[in-house]
C-alpha cells in the first residue's frame, strides 16, 4: 500500500496520551494534524478536510474517555462517525419510474469509465432485478465508443442500440427511446460522450440530452484515482444536468478514494454503485460506512466479517473448530477450509480489507498468487484417503507420487506437509488460548485500537 | 527578477507555435494555482505563520502532494529567513523560483531516445482510461508528418472495441496497425508487429498494451512478459517504456509511477488531459520523489496537442502573467 493509513499515523501521539483520563486540547490538535493529512494523502478536497476537521475538534475536545475505550480510540470513533455521517449513512438504489421506462443518463470525464460502467449496470440490472435495459451507444466522438459499447452488448447478450456516429446524440437519444417504448424495455440506460467540464458544446448537448429524455437517473461516473480537481469536476456537472447519483469506478486499485468524500460533500447527491473490477459483473452497491474506514487506512473490516459470515458455513465451522481443539485435523479438513477461503474471493482483496495489514511486515509485500492455491489443492487431492488422514504415513516414496500425481514437484509436497505441521501446533496453541479466555470473540479479528 | 529574464531567454529561441500552446494549455492551472498565490500574496503582505498555511492550502489542492509541499514549504522558510523576506510580493518570485527548479532537474532527458538507424519501440503503459490510445494515435501522427515510417501494435487484447480504437487512429493518421483477434495473448501480437516492423524497415513500433491497474499481481506480470517478448527479438528494445498517466489522478499517480517502474522500467512519463485540470500539480510531487521524468503533456484534444515537455516551457505557461508584470515594470 502507498500510505500508510490513520491508525499508524496516530500511533505516535497515541502513544504519548495512552492513560491518560482527558484528552486534553494540545493532543486533539497533534492528533488533528495527522488525520488531516491522512485524508489530504487519500486525495480528500482539501476545503472538505477543513470543514471536516473542525468539527472533529469540537467534538473531540474535552470529552469525557468512555471506560471502554483508550483516548486514542475515542478520537478514531469520532472521526470514524463524522466521516461516516459525511459519507451518507444508508446505502441507496436505483430510481425506478412509475412509467417505464426508467432512463438513465451516463455522465463524466473521458477515461472514468463510463461506457463500461454503461455494460456493467446493464448486467446488475437483469441478474439482480430482472429488468430488460436497453443500452444506448450516444458516444459518437471517441474513436470506437459505439463498438466498445456493442461488443460488451454481444459478450452479455443484451441490446444495443447504435446509429453510428454521423448522427448526433440527441437524435440518438430521441430514437432509443422510442425503440424502447415499441420493446417494452424497462431501463434505458444512456452511454455520453466523456468530456472535459470545461467543454461548453458537449454540456449543451448533454443538457439537449436531458431535456428531450427526462432521465430518472443521472449518474455521474468518477474515477476513484481523482484528486483534488474531483470537486471542480462534480460541482460543474452538478450545475449543468443536476446529477441525481455517482458511481465511483476503479475502487479494485489501491487508491484510498477520497474523491468519494469530495464528490459526496460537494453534490450532496449518495455513491449508488462501485466498479470493483475489469468483469462486467463486477458492480457493487456502494456502501458508504465501509469507505470512511478505507479513507482512513482502517482496512474495510466490514466487508471481511460479512464476506466470512455469508460464505463460512456455521456448521462445518463448528465441526472445525472442534477438530482443533482436540487436535485432529486432516488433510481433508484442511483443503476444506482452503475452499471456503476461496470462496470468499482473491486472496489479496481478502488481505487488504484486513486492518493493520500493511503493518505486518511480512503481509506488506505479499503477493497472493490464486493459483498457488490450486497446486494445494492438487497436492493434497493426490494423497490417498489414508494419508490425508494421517499424515505422518508420508514417506519418501509416496511424496514423489504425490508430486507426480499433482504435477508439482517433492520440494512443494514437502513445503505444504511443513506448513500443514505448522498450522496444526498453532492451532492448537490457539484453542488453548481461547479456552483460557473463555469466550471466542466474534468474528475473531481485532481492530487496532477498537 | 533575473530568474525570469533567463527564462525568457531560453524560450525565445523556440518557436512561438510552442510557446503559445502550452500557454493555452496551462490556462486553467495558472488561473487557479498562480491566481490563487497573487491573491495570497495581495491579502497577506506580511510573511508569517498563516500565510505559509495557506501557501501549503494552495499547492495540496493543486494535487502536488502532501511530501513535497511540506519540503517546499520548509525550504521557503528556511529561503524567507536567510534572504530576510518579509514582504510577502517579495517572496513570489522565490515560490517561482522553488518550482521551477523542481521541475528543471536536467534538460536533456525529456528528449526520446531515438535510435538513428533502425527500428524504434516505444511501449506505451498505464491504468484504465488514462488515454494511452490516444496518445498512440497523436504520437504517430506527429512521427508521420516528421516523415518516419510509423507502425502500430494493437497489444490492448482485452478491452471491448480497443483494437477497433487503434484501428480508427491508424486510418486516420494513415499507418498500419498490426493486429490479432481480441483476447489473444498480447505478447504474441507484439511478436508479430516486431517481425513486421523489421521486414517493413519501419523506423517507429507505437506499442499499445491494456489498461491494468497497478495493485493486480498478474496483469503486471502479463506486461512484464510482453516487454521481455520485445526485448528477446530486439535486445535493447523497447527504447522507450512510457508511462501515461492522467494529469486529473490525485496521490494514487505515485503508486502508479512506482508499482509499473519497477515491472518494466518506465523511462519516461506522459502527462494527459492537463487542459482540462486546474491542477496537474502531480508533475512536481513525480519529479520530486520518483525522479521519472515528464516526457510528453497533453494539451488540448487536437490531433497535435501533444507535445514535448519542457520544463522552461511548462514554468512559462504558468508564470506567464507574472512575467508580463515583470517585463512592465522593468521596461517603466
Amino acid at each position: 500500500m502507498a500510505f500508510e493509513g490513520l491508525a499508524e499515523r496516530l500511533q505516535g501521539t497515541l502513544n504519548k496520551i495512552r492513560g491518560k483520563g482527558k484528552v486534553s486540547e494540545a493532543d486533539v490538535k497533534e492528533m488533528m494534524r495527522e488525520v488531516r493529512l491522512a485524508l489530504l494523502e487519500a486525495d480528500v478536497n482539501f476545503k472538505v478536510v477543513k470543514e471536516f476537521i473542525a468539527k472533529v475538534k469540537e467534538r473531540a475536545i474535552g470529552q469525557e474517555v468512555l471506560q471502554s475505550l483508550t483516548p486514542g480510540q475515542q478520537v478514531i470513533k469520532v472521526v470514524n462517525e463524522e466521516l461516516t455521517a459525511l459519507m451518507g449513512g444508508e446505502q441507496s438504489k436505483i430510481a425506478v419510474s412509475t412509467k417505464p421506462p426508467t432512463v438513465v443518463m451516463m455522465v463524466g470525464l473521458q477515461g472514468a469509465g463510463k461506457t463500461t460502467t454503461t455494460g456493467k449496470l446493464a448486467n446488475y440490472l437483469r441478474k439482480k432485478q430482472n429488468r430488460q435495459p436497453l443500452m444506448v451507444a450516444a458516444d459518437i466522438y471517441r474513436p470506437a465508443a459505439i463498438k466498445q459499447l456493442e461488443t460488451l452488448g454481444k459478450q452479455l447478450d443484451m441490446p444495443v442500440f447504435s446509429m453510428g456516429d454521423k448522427v448526433s446524440p440527441v437524435e440518438i437519444a430521441k430514437n432509443a427511446m422510442d425503440k424502447a417504448k415499441e420493446d417494452h424495455h424497462d431501463y434505458v440506460l444512456i452511454d455520453t460522450a466523456g468530456r472535459l467540464h470545461v467543454d461548453e458544446d458537449l454540456m449543451k448537448e448533454l443538457e439537449e440530452i436531458k431535456e428531450l429524455t427526462k432521465p430518472d437517473e443521472i449518474l455521474l461516473v468518477v474515477d476513484a484515482m481523482t484528486g483534488q480537481d474531483a470537486v471542480n469536476v462534480a460541482e460543474s456537472f452538478n450545475e449543468r444536468l443536476g446529477i441525481t447519483g455517482v458511481v465511483l469506478t476503479k475502487l479494485d486499485g489501491d487508491t484510498r478514494g477520497g474523491a468519494a468524500l469530495s464528490v459526496k460533500a460537494v453534490t450532496d447527491t449518495p455513491i449508488k454503485f462501485a466498479g470493483m473490477g475489469e468483469k462486467v459483473d463486477a458492480l457493487e452497491p456502494f456502501h458508504p460506512e465501509r469507505m470512511a474506514s478505507r479513507i482512513l487506512g482502517m482496512g474495510d473490516v466490514l466487508t471481511l466479517i460479512e464476506k466470512a459470515q455469508s460464505s463460512v458455513d456455521e456448521e462445518k465451522a463448528k465441526e472445525l473448530e472442534r477438530k482443533m481443539r482436540t487436535n485432529d485435523l486432516t488433510f481433508d479438513d484442511f483443503l476444506e477450509q482452503l475452499n471456503q477461503v476461496k470462496s470468499m474471493g482473491p486472496l489479496d482483496e481478502l488481505l487488504n480489507m484486513m486492518p493493520g495489514a500493511g503493518k505486518m511486515k511480512g503481509l506488506k509485500n505479499v503477493q497472493v498468487d490464486d493459483k498457488q492455491l490450486g497446486h494445494i489443492e492438487a497436492i493434497v487431492q493426490s494423497m490417498t484417503k489414508a494419508e490425508k488422514q494421517d499424515p505422518s504415513l508420508l514417506n519418501a516414496s509416496r511424496r514423489r507420487r504425490i508430486a507426480k500425481g499433482s504435477g508439482t514437484s517433492v520440494q512443494e509436497v514437502n513445503r505444504l506437509i511443513k506448513q500443514f505441521g505448522e498450522m496444526k501446533k498453532m492451532m492448537k496453541q490457539m484453542s488453548g488460548m481461547q479456552k483460557g479466555k473463555g469466550k471466542k470473540k466474534k468474528g475473531g479479528f481485532n481492530l487496532p485500537f477498537m | 527578477m533575473s530568474f525570469f529574464k533567463k527564462l525568457k531567454e531560453k524560450i525565445t529561441h523556440q518557436t512561438d507555435s510552442v510557446t503559445e500552446k502550452f500557454k493555452d494549455g496551462l490556462t486553467k492551472t495558472r488561473d487557479s494555482f498562480v491566481g490563487k498565490v497573487n491573491d495570497l500574496v495581495k491579502n497577506y503582505r506580511k510573511v508569517d505563520e498563516e500565510f505559509f498555511e495557506e501557501l501549503e492550502d494552495i499547492l495540496i489542492s493543486a494535487d502536488v502532494g502532501v511530501h513535497t509541499v511540506m519540503e517546499l514549504i520548509d525550504e521557503l522558510k528556511d529561503e524567507a529567513r536567510t534572504r530576510n523576506i518579509s514582504d510577502a510580493v517579495d517572496i513570489q518570485p522565490v515560490i517561482s523560483e522553488k518550482l521551477a527548479e523542481l521541475l528543471q532537474k536536467s534538460e536533456e532527458e525529456t528528449k526520446l531516445n531515438m535510435q538513428e538507424d533502425g527500428l524504434t519501440v516505444i511501449l506505451f503503459v498505464g491504468v484504465n482510461g488514462v488515454g494511452k490510445t490516444t496518445t498512440i494515435g497523436k504520437m504517430a501522427h506527429k512521427f508521420k508528418e516528421d516523415g518516419k515510417n510509423v507502425l502500430l501494435a494493437a497489444g490492448d487484447t482485452f478491452r471491448a472495441g480497443a483494437i477497433e480504437q487503434l484501428e480508427v487512429w491508424g486510418e486516420r493518421v494513415g499507418v498500419d496497425v498490426i493486429k490479432q483477434h481480441a483476447g489473444s495473448d498480447p505478447a504474441a501480437v507484439m511478436f508479430d508487429a516486431i517481425q513486421s516492423a523489421k521486414s517493413r524497415n519501419a523506423d517507429i513500433l507505437l506499442c499499445d498494451t491494456a489498461g491494468r491497474l497497478q495493485n493486480k499481481v498478474n496483469l503486471m506480470k502479463e506486461l512484464e512478459k510482453v516487454k521481455k517478448v520485445i526485448t528477446r527479438e530486439i535486445p535493447d528494445a523497447p527504447h522507450e517504456v512510457l508511462l501515461v498517466l492522467d494529469a486529473t489522478t490525485g496521490q494514487n499517480a505515485m503508486s502508479q509511477a512506482k508499482t509499473f517502474g519497477q515491472a518494466t522500467d518506465v523511462s519516461g512519463i506522459v502527462l494527459t488531459k492537463l487542459d482540462g485540470t486546474a491542477k496537474g500539480g502531480i508533475v512536481l510531487a513525480i519529479r520530486h520523489e520518483l525522479d521519472i521524468p515528464v516526457k510528453y503533456v497533453g494539451l488540448g484534444e487536437g490531433m497535435d496537442d501533444l507535445q514535448e515537455f519542457q520544463a522552461d516551457q511548462y514554468v512559462h505557461g504558468l508564470f506567464a502573467d507574472v512575467l508580463e508584470k515583470a517585463e512592465e515594470a522593468a521596461g517603466e
